[in-house]
């Protein structure tokens, strides 16, 4: 616990890191309190989900702070954020279009839906739209070939994607957008 | 009471050896020595938990043990499985294995940049004694190789990322001789990476020792880089009271000055135990700031191994490893993959090794000869 | 209709929450389990109904769980695999989104057998709406007295924990899956020790796919003797099948495994049939990992006997002329689909979901990549066919974790049965970019074209 606050308190916070709200990090104590006493790096994969609400990304210091809420070494949490592909370790649009384009999504036509949204948005694969509103990336599979071609937004899947259904929700995230500012 | 422990028996390549319960295929094959001893590039006795990674110690079980003499379906890595009595293993006797081995050797070198004309682990780099051995004559891959950005791991280390081979050995070492590990394995499959994401500088007391782990010119000496191609300096046993490590070393000369301190190898290329007991890690300051010949005692020549390159020089005490070859393999000589005495005479001074953009290769230094200065 | 045993309920309306769900017999197995049987009996009865693991590799469940080490004072484990990433497969989605409450169900009658007061779904990060579902469903177990301290009486204490992985195929791998848990790199670990001696923690862990615990509450509602007459051979019971591609009704079945794969692809109860009026070329009938077969081989084996959807029948011909069952991820390739651009996507899966720790896998997916979309894009040579074939051998067994193999199966498959495809591309460079190879000669022998 001592170092937990000692680690707190030599902390530089920058530009691309907020501390957790209160909410947060009574959060953060639930998930630790899943595992066994001292365990607590089991909760490092939550906890950088938690993070990456905040900004969408995870920058060096975001990482370096879940570093310090779970008593870990820096490179602990840059060797994990690295591997898992859903970690965003560069800023990204507010709408991330992750379309998929493993084989049964290819047989039903996520080239044509890539080549779509690229010409709509104007940009190429992992690009962003100048007004940062949509970042365009191809993934691998997400566990909806039945229901292809998809993609992920956000928390949900968008399936059974069309020419029309790619401007529809280009169109929602406009909007919604907008609302918002 | 203790009571006589029985000894396993385990029969490789035809030899037959009695082990301790416990040991792994590897290590028994370690006591007969020669060439039935599988090469291990990511394998370190003196590491927890190394091992298994790279493939190259693959072997095959021919009999599982007495009381269940059935064979291994698969090939299995020698450095993480252990004997059991009766075991029957073949290394370089089973084509299986020659014929895996040589492409777990192919991987490994797909993405290296084989630069080794300007590495300064050539001559002391166990995958350029890999590739000697066991590979076949150059590669089919036809694709850009990998390169990485250069990080700098501070004063002392530099990181060449692209000849890595990801043995893990260095992010062990950090782990179990350092209490901070600052550095480690990045990104994932054939991104992956040895880095610390943020600029910083590994400045642990044992951090040292992770230029000593690596199996390849990964990770080098700053302070001895390029000062010298290893064959051309030799190695003397040396030791000073050090209240930091053992003080142990040996020390890399050409007259009386020192351009290397490591620490002693055994013939497997791993650190030897101190006189002291246990591993002979050496301290960063043994290693990097003792560079004059009176901060040491020096005790004589270091025994090198025969297998190395650097024993083609001039020295004394070269050991010769057991000649097992030919009981087993019939005659058959190992392969040549790419012999570095062929492309050695680049590693003349006049080369400026700085004008040279990016990792270099024999051919630059071809073209770099013939342009002619 | 076939027998339903996990999705009989599905489509009860509101079958999602606690009541519905207890209205139509739920929690039933817990109380039989819970009230009447000792652990040891419920392994008994699994192990009786010879429910075999359903997250790929068909190991026997029973065994399975008699093989958990036990040592006096260390906590056990176990964790529900629902990182479902194999391509083709989203039957475990579909369970957990429809009919959590069967999950949860099934998750606290096998954490009795096996003596684990924590257990943890772990789910893969993509599903982020589906840990929302299963929290809900835990907690209304929870206040209705299924979890938490002494339930029903017995003594036995339980909580369920869901933790989200973030984008990671190889976390399924069980011991990479257990690494993750753990908040490390998905690395698989150098087996021995297993995990039931060693996982979580250094503790004794069974790892188990979510239809897997799913089927045990059916096995115990019924009796493991009455499920395994379900079926046929070492097939019991019922299993669940992903269908996909180019077919007219893509989703999930449940079948008994007794119906042939004809049956399973025309028939309107499952498939519908080839869209569009099409015909069949190929299908990995498994998931992506599965060997890829033609039409010819895929309805009848080799010896020209019916196929069936069933373990045995679809491995029947060992690698030459058969597939696997897999995971139950079923991806149908209908005669415009181009095998190499297929086969060049699963490697790009595979390089990609590599987690690098060993030299075959690591290098040899990339490698094989590379190869693969030259000669989809017209740049190929002949000589890269039996470099593929080469390569994939030789990663093939040589690898720490089943990824590897998995990678090398479907290239190997489709030059062993497709191999006039791959030389076509590499013989009419500009041709393939703009039309398809065709049918050939492995054409769908059931629908005669006009
Ligand atoms: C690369 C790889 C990916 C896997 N992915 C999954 C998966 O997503 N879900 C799953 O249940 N099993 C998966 N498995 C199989 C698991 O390792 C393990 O065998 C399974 O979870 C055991 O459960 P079962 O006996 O109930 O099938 C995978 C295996 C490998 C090698
Ligand atoms: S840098 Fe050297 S020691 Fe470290 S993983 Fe790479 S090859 Fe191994
Ligand atoms: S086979 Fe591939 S995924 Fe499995 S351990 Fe090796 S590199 Fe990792
Ligand atoms: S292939 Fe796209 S979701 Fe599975
Ligand atoms: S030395 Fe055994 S796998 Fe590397």
């Amino acid at each position: 616990m001592e170092g937990l606050l000692l680690s707190l308190f030599t902390f530089h916070f920058s530009l691309f890191m907020v501390p957790f709200s209160e909410e947060k990090l009574a959060k953060v104590q639930e998930i630790i309190a899943r595992y066994p006493e001292g365990k607590q790096k089991s909760a490092l994969l939550p906890v950088l989900h938690l993070a990456q609400e905040v900004h969408g990304w995870l920058s060096a210091e975001t990482m370096d702070y879940v570093a310090s809420l779970l008593q870990l070494e820096p490179i602990e949490v840059y060797e994990v954020a690295t591997f898992y592909s859903m970690y965003n370790l560069k800023p990204v649009g507010k709408y991330l279009f992750e379309v998929c384009q493993t084989g049964p999504c290819m047989i039903n036509g996520s080239d044509d839906i890539v080549d779509y949204i690229k010409q709509r948005l104007g940009i190429g694969v992992g690009e962003t739209t100048p007004d940062g509103l949509f970042t365009l990336k191809t993934v691998e599979c997400l566990g909806a070939c039945g229901y292809a071609p998809m993609m992920q937004l956000g928390k949900h899947y968008k399936e059974h994607l069309t020419r029309e259904k790619v401007d529809q929700i280009i169109e929602e995230c406009r909007k919604t957008a907008g609302q918002l500012n | 009471m203790s009571e006589e422990k029985k000894l396993f028996k385990v029969t490789i390549d035809n030899i037959t050896v009695e082990v301790e319960p416990g040991t792994t295929i590897l290590n028994a094959a370690r006591q007969i020595g020669g060439e039935v001893t599988p090469p291990a590039m990511c394998y370190y006795s003196k590491l927890k938990n190394s091992g298994g990674k790279c493939r190259t110690c693959l072997v095959e079980v021919a009999a599982g043990s007495t009381a269940d003499p059935r064979p291994m379906p698969k090939l299995v890595a020698s450095c993480r499985t252990t004997v059991m009595d009766g075991m029957i293993v073949k290394n370089i006797t089973s084509e299986r294995v020659l014929d895996a081995r040589a492409g777990v050797v192919e991987f490994l070198l797909l993405n290296h940049p084989l630069d080794c004309p300007i590495c300064d682990q050539a001559g002391e780099c166990h995958l350029q004694d890999l590739s000697y051995e066991h590979g076949k004559e150059g590669t089919r891959y036809e694709f850009n190789r990998r390169t990485f950005k250069k990080h700098d791991l501070g004063e002392y280390i530099q990181l060449h990322m692209t000849r890595c081979i990801l043995c893990y050995r260095c992010v062990f070492v950090a782990d179990q001789l350092t209490n901070k590990r600052a550095h480690g394995i990045l990104d994932r499959g054939d991104h992956a990476e040895i880095a610390t994401y943020i600029e910083k500088s590994l400045d642990n007391d044992f951090i040292g020792n992770v230029i000593d782990v690596c199996p390849v010119g990964a990770l080098t000496d700053k302070t001895f880089r390029f000062k010298n191609r290893v064959w051309f300096t030799k190695p003397v046993d040396a030791h000073r009271d050090c209240s930091k490590c053992c003080g142990e070393v040996q020390l890399w000369m050409r007259g009386d000055e020192v351009f290397r301190v490591t620490a002693r190898k055994d013939e497997w290329g791993e650190v030897k135990d101190s006189t002291k007991g246990g591993p002979g890690w050496i301290c960063n300051e043994c290693r990097f700031e003792k560079k004059d010949a009176k901060d040491w005692t020096i005790e004589g020549p270091t025994q090198v191994s025969r297998h190395s390159v650097i024993s083609q020089g001039h020295y004394v005490n070269v050991v010769k490893p057991k000649e097992t070859l030919p009981d087993v393999m019939g005659g058959r000589g190992p392969k040549l993959l790419m012999n570095i005495h062929n492309v050695s005479e680049v590693n003349s001074p006049e080369i400026e090794l700085s004008k040279i953009a990016g990792p270099a290769h024999s051919d630059d230094f071809k073209n770099s000869l013939d342009n002619g200065k | 209709m076939g027998v339903k045993l996990l999705l009989e309920k599905a489509h009860v309306e509101g079958i999602r929450s606690y009541e519905v769900y207890r209205r139509e017999g739920g929690y039933r197995a817990v109380e039989k389990a819970l009230k009447t049987m000792s652990p040891d009996a419920v392994t008994e009865e699994v192990k009786k109904s010879g429910l075999r693991g359903r997250g790929g590799a068909g190991f026997p469940s029973g065994m399975k769980w008699s093989f958990l080490a036990k040592p006096e004072g260390v906590p056990r484990h176990l964790v529900c695999n629902a990182d479902e990433s194999e391509p083709g497969t989203f039957k475990d989605r579909y369970l957990m989104e429809f009919l959590p409450h069967l999950l949860i169900e099934g998750l606290i009658v096998s954490s009795f057998a096996l003596g684990s007061n924590a257990t943890y779904i772990y789910i893969r990060g993509e599903y982020a709406w589906i840990p929302d579902i299963l929290e809900q469903a835990i907690a209304e177990a929870k206040a209705n007295g299924w979890l938490g301290k002494n339930i029903l009486g017995s003594g036995f204490d339980c909580e369920i924990y869901v933790q989200r992985g973030a984008g990671a195929y190889i976390c399924g791998e069980e011991t990479a899956l257990i690494e993750s848990l753990e908040g490390k790199r998905g690395n698989p670990r150098i087996k021995p020790p297993f995990p039931a001696v060693k996982g979580v923690w250094d503790r004794p862990t069974v790892v188990n796919n979510v239809e897997t615990l799913a089927a045990v509450v059916p096995i115990i509602n019924m009796g493991g003797e009455e499920y395994a007459k379900i079926g046929v051979g070492r097939s019991t019971g019922t299993k669940l099948i992903s269908a996909c591609g180019n077919i007219n009704k893509p989703g999930v079945y449940e079948i008994d495994m007794t119906i042939s794969v004809e049956e399973f692809i025309y028939s309107d109860e499952y498939c519908g049939g080839i869209k569009n009026g099409k015909r069949l070329k190929a299908c990995i009938p498994g998931g992506s990992s599965v060997p890829i077969l033609p039409a010819n081989l895929l309805l009848k084996t080799a010896k020209g006997e019916t196929r069936y959807m069933n373990y045995e029948s679809l491995s029947d011909g060992g690698f030459a002329t058969g597939s696997m069952m897999g995971s139950g991820g079923f991806i149908v390739l209908d005669e415009d689909q181009c095998i190499v651009k297929n086969t060049y996507t699963l490697a790009r899966f595979y390089r990609h979901e590599s987690c690098g720790q060993c030299s075959p896998c690591r290098e040899g997916t990339g490698w094989m990549e590379k190869i693969l979309k030259n000669i989809d894009m017209g740049k190929g040579k002949m000589s890269d066919i039996d470099l593929l074939w080469d390569i994939q051998r030789k990663i093939e067994g040589n690898t720490i974790c089943p990824l590897g193999d998995a990678a090398a199966w479907p290239v190997a498959a489709a030059i062993r049965h497709f191999r006039d495809e791959f030389e076509w591309h590499v013989k009419n460079p500009q041709e393939c970019l703009t039309r398809n190879y065709g049918l050939a000669n492995y054409a769908d022998p059931l629908v005669i074209p006009a």
